[in-house]
């Protein structure tokens, strides 16, 4: 087990930038997901890590060796593609026997090997077969297990679950996280969804443009959010954002209340919401409108909870809620946090 | 499959193919065939047009293949013909795989417009670059050697072969790649125990179609080399075998007949690889 370490990592594509500068330190055994949208940086941060691009500028360290100028076989790492990239002409035993081949582990312990990988993840009983005869889930675990087989020290997972379809996907996010609690081995975790980023990960870097946007436990990153772009990349609907005087207001959804469904708490902001669409969704109402005394321009959405009682008809204004302390403040030109400024909002 | 769940529309499908096939096997193996019964045919019964081409009306006679081996120097042609096309093939893999994967996943978009470059350099008609080459050989004092030919023959083979492996190694996904250089592999080692394999149809092909074009050019094989020992088959044999006006028949359709069966049965094995290959290819893991 090792802790992965960038310091001043930069990348650059010929006029793009697409690593600008990461410095990023995982702890111990610790599940850290990049979270962040197509484009952001994350998958060509994580090939840095795995040696598979070469830095501009900056070093990798990992376990504290600096490991910068070797080559991916010597980094003590295994990583998961997206595409599994599992090795089509041989056998699933002959691709998870792969890694040890080449760690010079000796034959006669490869068996014990494979079978300890293989039952691990439980797909002792497809050892003979050929990728091409695996299901989506199968080849998930087949890829997992080539990369376990060898005991790295840090594996590197680039969306290992965006091949699978839905439903699988729920349960191979779970098997994920218990897979990495019982080895333990440190994890970097690339992903654009944030489900699995709130799910999986222990801490959340949040990236965009190259650049770390925020990183800490998922908690942190959905209610404190650093700036206005992690406040509307995480969460679903994104966090309502309405300029005030030079400043980002911004609430989440959920907080969104109509008064009557408050029950006359204490520390209320209070709003006249403007209807337009309500989204039914079963568990959950989608209310959009918009709240013209704060910012006549912005887009407002609502999220009701089915306990709630119907009292929003489309095209009327009702009077809505927010509890003072889940307001959050940006910067309207940086985006950046600021405290809550003196004095209501409207 | 159930003769009774097939639909007479289905039946008038395969009777289609099949008939199809039988016609196009025909008239592929029918010169084999007559090159065949002429080979034992003596020369009463093939100069006579009263008789049957396809029918023995005198008896047949093995005379015509032991001439061709104890009047002429077949067996060196066989021997020449073969080592040429063995070097040629090596040469165009060594230098062809290289330059393929270079252009096919180092140089970026230059790649591309090097490969069609590459390719175009193979549109130069042979006979354009007789002259130069032929200055060439000289320079090197290799006139009269099959050695010529070793050096002549793969500035044809390569261009062809560099451009189609590079399709090859492009429909090779780089992850597998990548992938073998995070299990532990160097870069060199990962190409040729991850992408060779997966290229193996490419490289039959590459085999297939250098050795196919060492056999049978004509014209730098006629003029780079005059001892008999030393001569080629597609060389050789009509040097020896058409004297004047007259043509040896039964002893050219056997020295044709001789070297094209082996052939085509290893042409054959190679197609049960590529089909193989190119099924493995298309469902990538």
């Amino acid at each position: 087990m090792a802790v992965v370490e960038t310091r001043g990592l930069r990348k650059r594509f010929g006029d793009t930038v697409a690593v600008d500068g990461i410095d990023l330190l995982t702890g111990e055994g610790e599940y850290l997901v990049l979270l962040g949208p197509s484009g952001c940086g994350k998958t060509t941060l994580l090939r840095l890590i795995a040696g598979l691009e070469s830095p501009s500028e900056g070093d990798v360290l990992i376990g504290g060796r600096a490991v910068t100028s070797l080559p991916p076989r010597a980094r003590r790492i295994a990583m998961v593609f997206q595409s599994y990239a599992l090795y089509p002409h041989k056998s699933v035993s002959r691709n998870i026997a792969f890694p040890l081949a080449a760690a010079g582990v000796p034959k006669d312990e490869w068996r014990q090997r494979i079978h300890w990988a293989a039952s691990l993840l439980g797909i002792e009983h497809l050892l003979d077969r050929k990728p091409r005869e695996l299901s989506g889930g199968e080849r998930q675990r087949v890829a997992l297990a080539r990369a376990m087989v060898r005991e790295p020290e840090v594996f590197l997972l680039d969306e290992p679950l965006s091949n699978l379809d839905a439903k699988l996907r729920a349960t191979a996010r779970d098997e994920l996280k218990q897979f990495q609690q019982r080895i333990g081995t440190t994890t970097v975790y690339v992903t654009h969804d944030q489900t699995e980023a709130m799910g999986l990960g222990e801490r959340i870097a949040v990236l965009e443009h190259g650049r770390i946007q925020q990183i800490g436990s998922p908690r942190e990153i959905y209610e404190d959010p650093a700036n206005a772009f992690v406040a509307t990349f995480v969460g679903a609907p994104p966090m309502n954002l309405l300029q005030r005087n030079g400043m980002l207001v911004g609430f989440r959804p959920e907080h969104f209340l109509p008064e009557s469904a408050a029950g006359g708490r204490a520390g209320l902001q209070r709003l006249s919401f403007k209807v337009g669409r309500v989204e039914y969704l079963g568990s959950d109402r989608y209310v959009y409108g918009r709240v013209p005394e704060v910012d006549p321009e912005a887009k407002v959405v609502a999220k009701l909870p089915s306990t709630v009682p119907d009292v929003v008809p489309s095209g009327e204004t009702v009077p809505f809620v927010v509890p003072l302390d889940a307001l959050r403040f940006f910067d309207r030109d940086t985006g950046v946090r600021k405290p809550p400024p003196p004095g209501p909002i409207a | 499959m159930a003769a009774t769940a097939v639909r007479p529309g289905r039946v008038w499908n395969r009777v289609g193919i099949y008939t199809g096939a039988f016609v196009f096997s025909v008239l592929c193996g029918f010169p084999f065939l007559w090159a065949v019964i002429t080979t034992f045919k003596q020369d009463a019964d093939l100069y006579n047009p009263n008789h049957n081409p396809f029918t023995f009306t005198r008896g047949a006679t093995l005379s015509n293949i032991t001439d061709l081996f104890e009047t002429t120097p077949y067996l060196h042609f066989i021997v020449n013909s073969v080592v040429i096309g063995i070097i040629v093939v090596g040469i165009t893999l060594l230098l062809s795989l290289p330059a393929a994967y270079a252009l096919a996943r180092l140089s970026g978009s230059w790649g591309r417009r090097l490969g069609i470059g590459i390719f175009m350099v193979y549109l130069v008609p042979p006979t354009l670059l007789f002259l130069p080459l032929s200055r060439l050989i000289t320079v090197l004092g290799l006139q009269d050697s099959i050695w010529s030919l070793v050096v002549v023959y793969p500035g044809f083979t390569i261009p062809l072969s560099t451009w189609l492996l590079m399709g090859f190694f492009r429909s090779i996904p780089r992850d597998i790649e990548e992938q073998a250089r995070v299990d532990g592999y160097s870069r060199l080692q990962a190409v040729i125990r991850t992408v060779l394999p997966l290229t193996l149809p490419g490289i039959f092909s590459v085999v297939v179609f250098s050795f196919t074009l060492t056999m049978q050019d004509f014209i730098y094989a006629l003029s780079f080399v005059s001892s008999s020992s030393r001569m080629t088959i597609s060389v050789g044999v009509p040097t020896y075998l058409i004297r004047g006006d007259v043509f040896y028949w039964q002893s050219l359709m056997a020295s044709a007949v001789i070297v094209a069966i082996p052939v085509a049965f290893l042409y054959n094995a190679f197609l049960d690889r590529f089909i193989q290959g190119f099924a493995m290819g298309a469902v990538k893991g």
